[in-house]
């Protein structure tokens, strides 16, 4: 196939059908198969990124399913209230899974231009858990929000 | 093998926040699964990092772990202000890399 065909334009069922479709097959991928012993706490891990920040809690939005069926794929929204103005914005939004041997999961970097902190994408878990997301706004403060969620089969590895 | 694909509206208001939906195909090996007959781990190749751009201006960008699933789905809203084409690039452990670009109308 050309890069050409690759890129062309999709309709929205495209999408949609394409994006299942993915989903369906990543549920087949053996990634139970080996368990890694090195574990990193999520609070090591959210120091690593934000250092010695304490996070208020609130303003941080987490859209999660309660159960998560498949924990290799995990769909999961993140919000932050703020009116992403020229000097009043979230700079970034940290994702971490607190049961996963590896926290992190993805940073989203966020700027005046994109008009609302909110992005979606999909997570592996592990196992059942609380995940955390820790948003560093403009004007330095740090907020976190929490959501805990059941999983029926582990993903991520373990 | 990856492919990128995006869905970007064909055309918006001045001032619109829009949605980007954007997927591509990858393994995102965690560096955490064996290999069942051998016992080897089995290296980590992830794409680990996107980027959009806006008439080659950095709007939106995410910083991707292991933790993400196979096939990386990410969602995003950027407000437009005029008219313009984005770029989208992925960028894998090795240094591959994708890319996409849609232009969008503003009127």
């Amino acid at each position: 196939m050309t890069e050409r065909i690759q890129l062309k334009v999709i309709d929205r069922r495209d999408f949609v059908l394409g994006a299942s479709a993915v989903a369906a097959l990543a549920a087949f991928l053996p990634l139970g198969a080996g368990r890694a012993e090195a574990k990193v706490s999520w609070q090591d891990a959210m120091k690593a990124v934000i250092g010695d920040a304490k996070p208020t809690m609130g303003k941080v939005a987490l859209e999660l399913p309660e159960i998560a069926e498949n924990g290799n794929t995990v769909p999961f929204t993140v919000s932050v209230d703020s009116p992403m103005t020229g000097n009043d914005y979230v700079k970034a939004v940290h994702i971490f899974a607190t049961g996963n041997p590896a926290p992190d999961v993805v940073s989203f970097f966020f700027t005046p231009a994109s008009g609302k902190a909110k992005a979606t994408s999909r997570m592996r878990l592990a196992k059942t858990q609380d995940v955390v997301a820790v948003a560093e706004m403009s004007n330095g403060k740090v907020y976190m929000g929490k959501r805990s969620v059941k999983v029926t089969i582990g993903g991520c590895g373990g | 093998m990856a492919k990128p694909r995006v869905k970007v509206p064909g055309k918006a208001k001045a001032g619109d926040v829009i949605l980007i939906k954007t997927l591509i195909s990858h393994k995102m090996e965690t560096g955490r699964r064996k290999n069942k007959k051998t016992g080897e781990l089995i290296p980590r190749k992830i794409i680990n990092s996107f980027v959009a751009k806006f008439n080659g201006k950095e709007v939106f960008r995410a910083k991707m772990h292991p933790g993400i699933s196979a096939n990386p789905y990410l969602a995003f809203h950027v407000k437009v202000p005029a008219s313009g084409e984005f770029e989208f690039t992925w960028t894998e452990d090795t240094g591959k890399t994708w890319s996409a670009k849609k232009k969008i109308a503003v009127g």
